[in-house]
């Protein structure tokens, strides 16, 4: 991995923010509504609207409104949200604290149980454990995340069985019990796609490496199975699993959407959802920007990770 | 044929498969009661030898809601699907076959569609758009292009320099026939292995976005839809959301295990 490396691999991140910059401004420019007339409700003036237009910059041609859009962007002003009457940043970073909270419970439980899992099922290839592993990850693959949040909550949050909260948010720093029992089940509802992915991806590169030439080696040297498989197998079969967790990040993202809509989470996806049904437009963009940034930084960070865990990938 | 149902993973995708179309095609004339006739009698009752699967609030019944929604929830994730795979592989193929500063503009554009995730893009665009199953539709095609014109673009780069596309070259063909009789028969199984898997994925997001209220609209029985109206009433009749919900997952499990015995099939490396 060399600086160069780095440093091309940045650029296209970049420009790829730049080309979603551009998609985000567009969507946001054909939605039907003039934002002045759904401020001031049916009843404003015309001189109020052309006011409000004024101060919104609506009346100026669409690439003023862009780059004085970016130009803010860039210095973390995203403007006013229409709705709530606060600067959008004030709106969007509490939220993305929240989001970042569930996301990071979510992937850190999937990835402590779907790595042995699918290790686990590489191991005992063909065998009842692996066929029933492989028909879990099948399952969980074909859960959108909404019939499986319903069903959690029809079984765990249930009148009379009210063993977690339906819905809701306790900060960490509150209480860590408040937190952990409300983020339980939107974090399941969220990890489950997640660790069928990984799990079915950690098992196919495992049985790979098993059948490898060093691994072989190692078995003729004479070592334990047990250090065959923790010190040369695993560790080998886990960089196209990182690459598989940052391509999920993308389906995690959309996932927190309608899981924090289900649990009243107050994410960013519950943002969003509010804000598109209100038309908020500042808010919309700066959420999915901020989204979108998201995903692309973790695709970055995994091809690090991958380029520093796998001495076989050399990029010139 | 015979190698796809070779492997458990392909038997079980193909019975699973071959259920839901049947459902799809026969679903609301095999339903025993109309699908929005209210059994008032019979509200919010679990499975009984009258009603199979239970009924909803109004007492309709669940089974023949189910039977009558699996139309438009299966030919939802097909249609979507095949519009966003066309458009997806239209562009992939211009962007692989032109080369140069073509491929560049547009897979630059498409690295940009990609970072958004699926859901969020199609909930951007139903937003521009409206609501409903055709803008739903729309949008989710929308939204599938950027990731099947990658998806293309590298089948046809992977057959436009074999000797059969230089000799048709040579021989003096023409770019359209070039493309339509070597480039595309050649390059089109991988397109049509991700595109099984995406009819899963097209189902599971098509259902959401009924579930959202911003797909297909009340009093239809998309099973999306089903599922979001039986929310109210889930804690005194589970069989409401457990019914639908498990149809979608059934349906969307049978294309992802179809797809994947079908890459399976398709693709000489992976026979052992």
């Amino acid at each position: 991995m060399t600086l160069g490396y780095l440093v091309r691999r940045f650029g296209a991140v970049l420009l790829v923010l730049a080309i979603v910059t551009f998609a985000v401004f567009a969507v946001t420019m054909l939605l039907p509504g003039n934002a002045a007339i759904m401020i001031l409700g049916e009843y404003g003036s015309d001189d109020q609207i052309a006011a409000l237009e004024k101060q919104l910059n609506l009346n100026r041609p669409w690439w003023e409104q862009y780059a004085s859009w970016v130009g803010g962007a860039l210095q973390g002003d995203f403007g006013m949200s229409l709705r709530l009457s606060l600067p959008v940043t004030e709106v969007v970073l509490p939220a993305l604290a929240n989001s970042a909270a569930l996301a990071a419970v979510a992937l850190l439980a999937v990835t402590l149980i779907a790595i042995p899992l699918g290790a686990y099922a590489a191991l005992h290839r063909g065998k009842p454990a692996d066929l029933i592993i492989g028909l879990f990850a099948y399952i969980g693959a074909s859960m959108p995340e909404f019939v499986t949040a319903t069903l959690l909550l029809v079984i765990f949050a249930g009148p009379g069985r009210e063993f977690l909260p339906a819905g809701g948010f306790v900060a960490p720093g509150e209480s860590i019990i408040g937190f952990l029992s409300h983020v339980a089940l939107p974090a399941t509802a969220l990890g489950l796609v997640l660790m069928a992915h990984i799990s079915r991806q950690v098992r196919s590169e495992m049985s790979d490496v098993l059948a490898s030439d060093f691994v072989r080696a190692a078995r003729l040297k004479g070592l334990t199975e047990r250090r065959v498989v923790w010190r040369h197998a695993l560790p080998n079969s886990l960089a196209p699993a990182i690459a598989v967790i940052s391509l999920d990040i993308g389906y995690l993202l959309g996932g927190i959407i309608v899981v924090e809509e289900i649990f009243a989470w107050p994410g960013l996806g519950r943002l969003l959802i509010y804000a598109l049904e209100n038309r908020d437009l500042p808010v919309i963009q700066a959420v999915t920007l901020l989204l979108a940034m998201v995903y692309a930084l973790s695709n970055l960070l995994s091809d690090i990770v991958i380029a520093a865990f796998d001495p076989r990938v050399r990029y010139g | 044929m015979a190698e796809l149902l070779r492997s458990p993973t392909g038997i079980a995708g193909t019975v699973l498969l071959s259920i839901v179309i049947a459902m799809a095609a026969l679903g609301p004339f095999i339903a025993p009661y109309d699908p929005q006739t209210f059994h008032p009698i019979a509200r919010l009752q679990g499975p009984s030898w009258a009603h199979l699967l239970g009924t909803d609030q109004f007492g309709r019944d669940i089974l023949s809601r189910l039977l009558d929604g699996a139309p438009s929830t299966i030919s939802f994730g097909l249609g979507a699907t095949l519009l966003g795979v066309a458009a997806g592989s239209f562009i992939g193929v211009v962007a692989g076959v032109a080369g140069g500063a073509v491929d560049s503009v547009i897979m630059r554009l498409v690295d940009g569609l990609l970072a958004i995730p699926d859901l969020l893009f199609t909930l951007l665009i139903v937003t521009i758009l409206g609501g409903g199953t055709g803008y739903a539709m729309l949008a989710v095609a929308v939204a599938f292009t950027p990731g099947m014109a990658r998806i293309s673009r590298s089948a046809v780069l992977s057959v436009r320099t074999r000797d059969y596309v230089l000799a048709a070259q040579a021989r003096g063909e023409s770019w359209g026939w070039i493309v339509g009789f070597e480039v595309l028969p050649n390059a089109l199984s991988p397109i049509i292995v991700e595109a099984t898997i995406r009819v899963a994925f097209a189902i599971m997001i098509g259902a959401t976005l009924g579930f959202l209220g911003l797909g297909a609209q009340p009093p239809s029985t998309e099973w999306g839809l089903m599922v979001a109206e039986a929310r109210q009433f889930m804690f005194r009749n589970p069989w409401m959301v457990a019914v639908p919900g498990i149809a979608i997952a059934l349906a969307a499990l049978g294309f992802n295990l179809f797809g994947d015995a079908l890459r399976d099939a398709l693709d000489p490396r992976g026979r052992r």
